[in-house]
């Protein structure tokens, strides 16, 4: 069953694939952006949201899985939980309401719609994954070779930093890969608070407009079928199907090494 | 998580310390656990500075005229009537397509289906669609259900669309929920004569039911605060009155908050920031029964 809906998918986007080939013509040129521009608007948001949610996720990682106390953790991951859990429209709500103006008092020049707090806040809704699912990871490091550490002298941070993190690698790499593939796919955060001018930059300053935005953006007029818009929208969703699917592989692949290793 | 990991792990926390004093790895350590728990203390200031900023702006918009109002030009008289019942039958829509569809699929894969080729690609795939953006499934809904079916921008649509986004979700928390059950408890039905079919519906469904149905509200919590595939499918209109049947076209809370806060005027963003408040409630509601049904089935299981 699943099988077929993965077939329906393909059905209904590869009519467009032969479009893909020919992003520079008129598709895109009458327009004045070719698909390199909403690309770089996904890649500097996302990246904004990985050097948020990485080191903090993390560490929350690393403290549940080796420090926390039972009652710690008992208050921190149903938080975490909710984190993960409020809706992306909301929090585009507060990248645009509170996290924007709030930047706009520290940095001058922020453009009222901007990829860095868009980005913040997305970082703020992927660090629960990449928390729990590096803790799930590091929980599957055995035991023994934490008792191995302590018993020729280590510290709790010399043991974790020396011997369970690495051994851990390959599965935290699979959560970051997944949470970067969240990004990527993100729709609501970056079209409420990045805005939609589509600009070839990395400058977070700016507005950008990001190939899930794009697809928000041509949706709201009212397209009617068959036009070449009408067909932009798959070319762009196809592009961050694809976007997507590297990303998800790459990770089930470090997950299935990982769990080969520790299995 | 087993509460003897952190025990365990604690215990040999004195004497480590102890060990360490002596050198400047103690601060190291100290330094280190700072450092994680101001990690933890940002993630919750977030969480807090966004709750009381949606509370700040939307609470004074909160009453009951704003409940059983229609959408309207003017903000002070908007309400999201339309927007939460459209809501109510999107989910109950959703539910009744996703659940069965999803539980059946569970079902299937950990009960009935051999473990061959197939089978590994079926898994493979239900794991890769997990990860496709939701707004992709809206392009997807907009091909097959609003286009080649001919459904239109209604709340089918919708609800089809839906499903297919959080079928993966519930078939995986379901097929977790049927592992669970001990393997004895089947060997010990067929023992006594059953037949696969007597043994999934009278031993193994009541024993995994309340897995399943903590997936099945972690799927609908999801689909509830979704809004990327549904503007895709076009269902961002002006809708000033209730859906009467599937085929109706609605609106729902996301996307009426969606819509208020990309009008220029202030009020209509108390307006959505109050939408976003109800949503939040319902939100809180659905987890909390999610959570009440884990803290049973770990009753269950134990005694």
């Amino acid at each position: 069953m699943l099988f077929t809906e993965s077939l329906l998918f393909f059905r209904s986007v590869s009519p467009v694939r032969f479009l893909t080939d020919r992003e520079w013509t008129p598709l895109f040129s009458d327009k004045q952006f070719g698909i390199l521009t909403l690309v770089s608007g996904t890649v500097l948001t996302s990246a904004i949201a990985l050097a948020v949610a990485t080191p903090l996720g993390l560490l929350i990682a690393v403290y549940l899985s080796e420090y926390a106390s039972p009652t710690a953790r008992r208050w921190v991951k149903p938080s975490l939980e909710f984190l993960a859990g409020v809706p992306t429209v909301v929090y585009g709500y507060f990248a645009l309401f509170f996290v924007t103006p709030l930047l706009q008092r520290f940095v001058p020049g922020l453009e009222p719609f901007n990829a860095l707090s868009a980005g913040l806040v997305m970082g703020f809704m992927i660090l629960p994954m990449v928390a729990s699912l590096s803790e799930d990871a590091l929980y599957a490091v055995p035991t023994s070779l934490r008792d191995g550490a302590y018993a020729l002298g280590f510290t709790r941070l010399q043991a974790m930093l020396k011997i369970v993190f690495p051994a851990a690698l390959s599965g935290i790499s699979a959560a970051i890969m997944l949470a970067l593939s969240r990004a990527v796919g993100e729709t609501m955060i970056v079209s409420i608070a990045a805005g939609q001018q589509p600009t070839l930059t990395l400058n977070p300053l700016v507005g950008v407009e990001t190939l899930t935005a794009f697809i928000v953006q041509v949706s709201l007029g009212d397209t009617p079928h068959g036009t070449l818009e009408y067909h932009t929208i798959f070319v762009v969703g196809l592009t961050l199907f694809l976007m997507t699917l590297v990303l998800n592989s790459i990770a089930l692949w470090l997950r299935e090494r990982f769990r080969s290793v520790y299995a | 998580m087993s509460e003897t990991r952190g025990f365990e792990r604690g215990g040999a926390d004195p004497l480590l310390r102890l060990q360490a004093s002596s050198s400047s790895r103690w601060w190291k350590e100290w330094a280190f656990q700072a450092l994680a728990l101001l990690a933890i203390l940002v993630s919750m200031v977030v969480l807090l500075a966004l709750i009381i900023d949606v509370f700040r702006d939307g609470l004074p918009r909160l009453n009951a005229g704003f409940l059983t109002s229609f959408p309207s030009r003017r903000a002070e008289e908007a309400g999201i009537k339309s927007a939460l019942v459209g809501s109510l039958y999107l989910m109950l829509l959703t539910g009744l397509i996703s659940g069965p569809v999803g539980v059946g699929a569970a079902l299937y894969l950990e009960e009935y289906a051999p473990v061959n080729r197939f089978t590994r690609l079926i898994e493979l795939n239900i794991a890769n669609l997990a990860g496709v953006p939701s707004v992709v499934y809206g392009l997807l809904g907009l091909e097959v259900f609003v286009r080649a079916m001919r459904l239109e921008r209604s709340l089918l649509a919708g609800a089809l669309t839906m499903s297919l986004l959080i079928l993966p979700i519930i078939i995986i928390a379901s097929r977790e929920a049927l592992r669970a059950v001990p393997m004895s408890i089947r060997h010990g039905a067929f023992a006594l004569g059953a037949t696969r079919w007597e043994v999934v519906t009278r031993s193994v469904l009541p024993l995994a039911l309340p897995g399943i149905l903590t997936g099945l509200i972690l799927g609908f919590s999801r689909a509830i605060g979704e809004t990327a595939p549904l503007i895709t499918i076009g269902a961002l209109t002006f809708i000033a009155f209730l859906p009467e049947n599937p085929l109706s076209p609605f609106t729902v809370l996301p996307i009426q908050s969606f819509n208020w806060i990309s009008r220029p005027q202030e009020a209509f963003h108390a307006n959505a920031a109050a939408a976003i408040i109800v949503l939040l409630g319902m939100l809180v509601t659905l987890n909390a029964l999610a959570i009440w049904l884990r803290i049973r089935f770990q009753h269950r299981m134990v005694g």
